[in-house]
């Protein structure tokens, strides 16, 4: 199991160098470069020279991507060409607002999630497994702005609480505030996870449910209740794992649609400016972040996967 | 299963049910499809919704960017006659727009799709007839390119080139090609080792030969199938860009971008409409879509694409 292990954190990191490619040379070919946009039209020719040297443009393409990717393995994400301001700097605080939506969001909605859907998956055909079955599969198909819109509607329009905006910082606010601040971003990223986790982690039980050694559970005469949290839980809890990290990893797009929706002060807001400022420092530093958290999230699924799967643990 | 979008599982039986014989997996794929009430509630919408794309421009009450009231301008008014779902943050009929815009949202969608098809498909089962040296090399840039979040690479493909319609056409159809490919490749990969395709081999056929009259026969239905899952994908995909102000560039109707603009509706309280108007058009397109996909893998094929 190690070695399959080692072998999926080498593919990892192989997969972290394609990205970190695409992402630099992707933003590498287009017209103009990174000194004359940040100097402006008006820039004399020897001005714009002599930034370019300062800034390593004049070295192969190669060379520029090597120093770049040094530098934000160190932590030196370069300098806005639209603000002239350190990226770290931009970043602040809004790294912080992004992980809480983001964590705050796995904390609660993945749970409820998978109560709902264990649950769906012990009363298959019933009632209560139809409609969540019949609102799971329209959620999913639905885009995030709809969903959003939806919360919108019944929180602040038809009882009144929470912000249809997200703004100012966290700090000093008490609790019902605190709630007010984060709950529908949350509530519509909960929503959009829910609707895959629900029908994934059903799937996930009634897959193991057709298995020999349930058929054999029930010949036994052990009650359903009991087969389902007892034998097939258990083995349901390998692909439960990988779907949660796979829907994690889906987080941080949708995190984007959201955080854009509600005016949030997180990341995603700060990348959606840097494209239409064309800041490409700004695209390609916040661009690996994301991609980054993508590709490990990506990476523990597989892991997931693996040591929960005997047959892949003990493979020779 | 894919991991750069939220897919839909497979649909698996309740263990009562029992195993038809239809849904072993050698089953050949069934031809006729008859629609289930679900099924022709989905075909009834999407039949509505692609009607309105061809024809919307022309059964407008308005141009897009007309005001219905030009002596009473005011933002976000509420619904009334001459304008049926009110005016939006610059006083256009709410209604026009939605039904210029679905020509655009579902066009771009549509081409884009089908753009990925072309690519995946030729790629990916000229992948699975390769060596296996060419197919490994395809396979794993291809692998690269799906490790990233699709709505991250348009982004950096919208700020390299900036946006327009050719661009967000080829932006969404090569990054869904990448989903195809793999699609496209496992079915091909699954047919090419069936004995059949080893007795033509046997036979003495030739690629080409083998690749029209053994495996695109048999690769057609879960090709299809698939091909409903991918144009919802690429609908949110152009929605969610335009939503972020990165996909098709005002005044120019489009449904994601008339979310954006009409925001400031829900801020300030005023007629949530031309919010809610355009997110339900695009909702009720893709669920409706989905209803059809479900139907038809449901009922047989297409059990490869709903598990990818």
């Amino acid at each position: 199991m190690l070695s399959l292990i080692v072998k999926r954190l080498g593919i990892g990191l192989i997969t972290a160098l394609a990205v970190s490619v695409i992402i630099f040379f992707g933003t590498k070919i287009l017209p103009g470069d990174a000194a004359q946009i940040r100097l402006g039209q008006e820039a004399t020719e020897a001005n714009v020279a002599a930034l370019r040297a300062q800034m390593g443009l004049d070295q192969p393409f190669y060379m520029q991507y090597l120093s770049w990717l040094g530098n934000f393995v160190q932590g030196d994400l370069g300098v806005s060409l639209a603000s002239d301001v350190p990226i770290t700097d931009l970043i602040g605080d809004r790294y912080q607002n992004t992980l809480y939506v983001s964590v705050l969001t796995a904390i609660i909605g993945v749970p409820i999630s998978l109560a709902l859907g264990v649950l769906a998956a012990m009363f298959p055909g019933s009632l209560y497994d139809r409609v969540l079955t019949f609102v799971s599969v329209s959620l999913v198909a639905a885009p995030e702005f709809f969903t959003a819109t939806l919360l919108v509607l019944l929180f602040v329009f038809a009882l009144g609480i929470g912000n249809a905006v997200v703004v100012g910082s966290i700090e000093g606010k008490g609790i019902f505030e605190l709630i007010a601040h984060f709950a529908l971003p949350i509530a519509t990223l909960s929503f959009v996870i829910a609707s895959q986790l629900i029908r994934m982690s059903r799937a996930a039980v009634l897959n193991v449910m057709n298995s020999p050694y349930i058929e054999m559970a029930i010949l036994k005469g052990v009650p359903r209740q009991r087969i389902i949290l007892r034998h097939a839980l258990l083995n349901a809890i390998g692909p439960i794992v990988n779907v949660v990290a796979l829907n994690l990893a889906y987080l941080v797009t949708g995190v984007i649609v959201v955080e854009v929706y509600f005016g949030y002060p997180g990341l995603a807001t700060l990348i959606v400016q840097g494209v239409q400022t064309r800041d490409f420092v700004l695209i390609q530093g916040l661009g690996m972040i994301f991609c980054l958290t993508y590709v490990i999230l990506m990476l523990i699924a597989d892991v997931a996967a693996i040591a929960s799967n005997p047959r892949l643990r003990h493979a020779k | 299963m894919s991991s750069t979008s939220k897919h839909p599982d497979h649909y698996v039986a309740p263990f009562e049910e029992g195993v038809s014989f239809d849904e072993l997996p050698d089953a050949p794929p069934r031809q006729g499809y008859k629609p289930t009430f679900m099924g022709w509630i989905g075909i009834i919408i999407t039949a509505f919704w692609f009607f309105i794309a061809v024809f919307g421009s022309v059964l407008a009450p308005l141009g897009e960017n007309d005001l219905p009231f030009p002596d009473d301008y005011a933002e976000f008014q509420s619904p009334r006659a001459g304008a049926p779902l009110g005016t939006d943050v610059e006083d256009r009929d709410v209604l026009s727009r939605i039904m210029y815009g679905a020509g655009r949202t579902i066009g771009i969608s549509f081409a884009a799709t089908i753009l990925a098809y072309f690519v995946g498909v030729v790629l990916g089962i000229g992948a699975a007839v390769s060596s296996p040296r060419v197919d490994m090399v395809v396979s794993r840039i291809n692998d690269a390119f799906l490790s990233l979040p699709t709505i991250m690479l348009g982004l950096v493909v919208v700020a390299a080139v900036g946006s327009s319609i050719p661009v967000l056409i080829g932006t969404a159809g090569l990054i869904y090609a990448t989903v195809v490919f793999r699609l496209a490749r496992a079915i091909g990969m699954e047919i090419m080792v069936m004995d059949y395709v080893e007795s033509a081999k046997a036979r003495g056929e030739g690629k080409w030969w083998i690749i029209t009259r053994e495996i695109w026969p048999n690769a057609r239905m879960p090709l299809i199938t698939d091909f409903g899952l991918r144009l919802i994908y690429v609908i949110l995909f152009i929605s969610s860009l335009s939503f972020l102000g990165l996909g098709v560039q005002p005044p120019q109707a489009d449904w994601g971008s008339m979310v954006r603009e009409n925001l400031g509706a829900l801020q300030y309280g005023e007629s949530i409409v031309p919010v809610l108007a355009p997110a339900i058009a695009i909702a009720t397109l893709t669920v409706s879509i989905n209803l059809i996909v479900d139907d038809v893998s449901a009922h047989g094929g297409g059990k490869l694409a709903k598990r990818m």
